[in-house]
């Protein structure tokens, strides 16, 4: 059997914010009717967690829910629990329109952790990321530069970001250029 | 720079995050039509100096499809609405008529 690696294999750079590689995650991308109940319980009996309302994602260490589009989910399982989720989804849907993709290896997961993590992820995407537009448990889906990206906040000291793999060291480069630079103390608050 | 909120994800998003789709509530004319109407579902297109319907595509982001109302010459956007829509809608008519009066 091959070895599975995460892109970024463990990378992680020091400073007063840490950027890492969250190595392998389970990730699942469904989409289908947000509203059907059967979704949100098949979803919920792979996460045991509800399904976040628009923007949001909804996490219990590695396990989570992230809302991408009015018709797209992200499920995130243990890496190894991806196939049995797969099954269980595909026998609550069935007969029902609806897609469920593994994606666990065509993305990858990093995690900021440190003081300005929200200027680390302000300085790279064209977004407004002040403290009372971007909370905690809110995704947003921009850019990092020239790549497409997804990040939440966890905590005010903690970012996860998800890329495509393909682009995974330009993020994680961009990402530890930024938190080496230092803060700018743009935000009058949460920085 | 163009602001314009998603319709479908709520956010107000970057004109660098978006993908422009050109002139909004054309009519298709596929198989079946004359030339002349072919050829202008295809190729003709209003390009006004002033208001504009558009389509755009929130295309880093959701990846929804939505339309906007916005004047080509001042950049004033009007609103942003649902790409299931056959015509502006009245909320985005009134916004118009109140920029202008
Ligand atoms: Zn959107």
């Amino acid at each position: 059997m091959s070895e599975r690696v995460s892109a970024l294999r463990n990378r992680e750079t020091g400073g007063s914010v840490q950027v890492r590689d969250a190595g392998l995650r389970g990730m699942i991308t469904l989409r289908g009717d947000l509203s059907n109940g059967k979704l949100a319980s098949v979803v919920k009996s792979v996460t045991g967690l509800k399904l976040p309302a628009c923007n949001g994602v909804v996490q219990d260490g590695d396990t989570g829910i992230a809302w991408m589009s009015p018709d797209e989910l992200l499920v995130m399982v243990a890496y190894d629990d991806v196939p049995e989720a797969l099954d269980k989804i595909a026998k609550a849907l069935s007969g029902q329109h609806h897609l469920a993709v593994n994606v666990s290896d065509a993305r990858s997961v990093m995690l900021l952790q440190g003081s300005f993590v929200r200027e680390v992820v302000a300085k790279l995407a064209p977004v407004d990321l002040h403290p009372d537009v971007w909370q905690p448990g809110q995704i947003i889906r921009s850019r990092l530069g020239q790549v497409a990206a997804a990040f939440w906040l966890v905590d005010e000291a903690t970012v996860q970001v998800i890329c495509f793999r393909s682009v995974a060291d330009y993020a994680f480069d961009l990402l530890a250029a930024s938190a080496k630079a230092g803060p700018v103390g743009h935000f009058a608050r949460g920085t | 720079m163009l602001i314009l909120n998603c319709p479908y994800c709520g956010r107000d998003v970057d004109e660098t995050d978006l993908h422009a789709g050109g002139e909004a509530h054309l009519k298709r004319f596929g198989p079946g039509s004359s030339d002349d109407e072919f050829e202008h579902y295809l190729f003709m297109r209003e390009n006004p100096k002033g208001v504009h319907f558009e389509r755009w595509r929130h295309v880093y982001g959701c990846g929804k499809w939505f339309l906007a109302a916005r004047n080509t010459a001042t950049l004033q956007v009007y609103g942003t609405y649902s790409a299931q829509t056959t015509e502006p809608p009245q909320h985005i008519l009134d916004a118009i008529k109140e920029a202008q009066a």
